[in-house]
């Protein structure tokens, strides 16, 4: 196996928060006194990422995932812990280090408001000194891959969040960076925008090798795109893995019985719902020797086997995560 | 890679965020309105406070007018503002992402800073001088018009003055906004900094006039150099070979404010990492 491109061990992060009690008499108070709440974004966060990966970093609203994201981009610099990317440390070695780096963040745009798309681009070529002849190539390239030809001379602002988004993407890499990180790419962005957006991510990892680790609450995309997953909240990795470990051994058995049927007891136990002759199961494992067992008992019209919606099993991991309130006195 | 290969990118900077800020005409045909208006209530001011005087003025009137109208021209130099839009990325907190260039963070506002000074001075200046310089000579307000400067020696070394003090600003402007770091949001500056910058620069009443026991301090503050002195460099109140001096010290002022705006955004920046802004 290659050596690790990103290198992260125990990495920690906890903010500093002012609070303030409500009302005047709270305000004048926290004048004399302000009071302090912490609050713990990532709680000794550790894992490794090869060069050409293309990793998916999933997570409620608040887990930890944006905060990682800013610290290996070099914009944030965490309480404790290790953090290499491409044997740099990001914070330390912030100017050479994003240089080497393309970062997209979904929910804001990284080229200027009022600049039509391609003035954006000129300047991001002067602030990344890449030279005349390659920024020519790669622009061209990247504006044929994305469909951007009709959106160069428009102003950003007047674009559209999914044209917006291409542009990013565009322009995160202009510079070639042998490493994407993209924090919600799919936010907000219709079905085609989103193939597109995916189709060019994968384009880009499999035929240019960049290493790319993304953040989304979309599991399509990550089922879509990614090899590997990385699941976080509370701060905590509660996952690593591929995305067939994201599903459970769990399948839902949908039965259509012939007639009328009494369940027997170990069936009545795995079932989720019943409307009429159709019932639903959820069967733990072994789900070929429950299908045989119901096969044999009723009498049979129809029968459906699935996995669980990728939905559904993260939503219960991340509501199995061990409370461990991130907030500390 | 040296620092150096950068200023590319910086005059870069510096060229787009100008051409998007001259955008901004129409506020400078109004502004050019209520400079104009004030700037000849100023010139009668001075008229009727030369008919009366009962001692010799340290200023001619002639030296005065120059000082007047220059200072109607420059107005938009003076650092008596912020950049509405760095303003806004420090209160949002988008002040973070601005790490992700490849940039000195010192250099990349010092370079859009330069520009939010230079582009609106541009708007104003230009129609200020083609009209107090060009026009008014050949209406019946002729003894009111701008005169030319003192020589050819004073009018270049005014313009080297003036580069200075374009410099002086956006490093006195560059240490407003490092300072919205700590205090979010930007208007408390934008309203004391109009109380103080023009007085001390001599916006409001020339300098010189100025009582004699005061002089000392008004000759050793930064803000002089961002009016005061290119304008008597242009009117010769200040004479062409003492002007290079002058001009020295607006630099020394400079590298001053520099040193220290680089100082402070370094406290600053130590707050955007920590806390991500």
């Amino acid at each position: 196996m290659a050596e690790p491109l990103i290198v992260v061990r125990d990495l920690a992060k906890h903010f500093r928060i002012a609070e303030r009690e409500p009302g005047l008499w709270g305000a004048l108070k926290s004048l004399a006194r302000r009071r302090y709440r912490t609050v713990e974004a990532l709680h000794g966060v550790s894992f490794a990422i090869s060069p050409g990966e293309l990793v998916g970093y999933i997570g409620p609203n608040g887990a930890g995932k944006s905060t990682t994201i800013k610290i290996l981009s070099g914009i944030l610099v965490p309480s404790a812990g290790e953090c290499r990317v491409a044997g740099r440390v990001p914070w330390a070695d912030r100017v050479a280090h994003v240089a080497g780096i393309g970062v997209v963040f979904g929910q804001r745009t990284q080229l200027w408001w009022d600049l039509p798309v391609i003035e954006s681009f000129d300047l991001l070529r002067d602030i990344y000194r890449v030279e005349a002849g390659r920024y020519e190539r790669v622009r061209d390239e990247l504006v044929t891959l994305l469909s951007l030809e009709a959106l160069l001379d428009v102003p950003v602002r007047q674009l559209s969040l999914g044209q917006r988004m291409r542009c990013d993407l565009a322009a995160s890499l202009l510079h070639e960076p042998d490493i994407l990180f993209l924090d919600e790419p799919s936010i907000g962005l219709d079905a085609v925008s989103k193939l597109a957006m995916r189709q060019f991510v994968m384009r880009q990892n499999r035929e240019r090798g960049t290493t790319v680790l993304l953040t989304t609450h979309d599991m399509d995309d990550v089922e879509a795109m990614c090899s590997r997953v990385m699941l976080i909240n509370h701060g905590t990795l509660l996952l690593d893995g591929t995305v067939d470990d994201l599903r459970s051994e769990r399948r839902r058995v949908v039965v259509e019985f012939d007639g009328p049927a009494e369940l027997g007891d170990a069936h009545a136990a795995l079932l989720v719902s019943r409307q009429g002759q159709r019932v639903v199961f959820e069967v733990p494992g072994r789900v070929a020797e429950f299908v045989a067992s119901v096969t044999a008992r009723y009498r049979l019209h129809d029968l459906t086997v699935s996995h669980l919606p990728i939905e559904e099993t993260v939503a219960e991991l991340y509501q199995r995560a061990p409370d461990r309130a991130g907030e500390l006195r | 890679m040296s620092d150096h290969a950068h200023w590319r990118a910086y005059l870069a900077i510096v060229t787009v965020r100008c051409r998007m800020l001259l955008q901004y005409r129409a506020a400078a045909i109004a502004g050019f309105g209520t400079q104009l208006f004030w700037g000849f209530i100023k010139v009668m001011v001075f008229v009727a406070f030369y008919a009366s005087a009962v001692s010799e003025p340290p200023m001619t009137f002639t030296e005065v007018l120059v000082y007047i109208w220059l200072g109607q021209a420059l107005l938009a130099l003076l650092p008596w503002n912020v950049d509405a839009e760095i303003a806004t990325q420090i209160r949002t907190g988008s002040v973070a992402y601005e790490l992700l260039r490849p940039l000195d963070l010192y250099r990349f506002w010092f370079a859009r800073t330069l520009a939010f000074r230079l582009a609106p001075t541009t708007l104003r200046m230009l129609p200020m001088l083609a009209f107090t310089f060009l026009l008014l000579p050949v209406t019946p307000l002729a003894d009111w018009a701008l005169p030319p400067p003192a020589s050819v020696m004073s009018g270049l070394m005014f313009v080297v003055s003036v580069v200075a003090t374009l410099f002086l600003s956006a490093a006195f402007t560059m240490i407003m906004h490092v300072t919205l770091i700590w205090t979010v949001s930007g208007e408390g500056i934008n309203r004391m900094m109009p109380g103080i910058v023009p007085v001390l620069a001599g916006l409001i009443v020339p300098l010189p006039l100025f009582p004699e026991w005061l002089q000392g301090f008004l000759y050793w503050q930064p803000f002089r150099g961002m009016a005061d002195v290119p304008f008597r460099i242009y009117s010769g109140h200040i004479p062409a070979d003492a002007a290079l001096a002058e001009i020295g010290l607006q630099w020394g002022w400079v590298a001053v404010l520099i040193a220290f705006g680089i100082w402070l955004l370094d406290r600053a920046r130590h707050r955007l990492v920590v806390q991500g802004g």
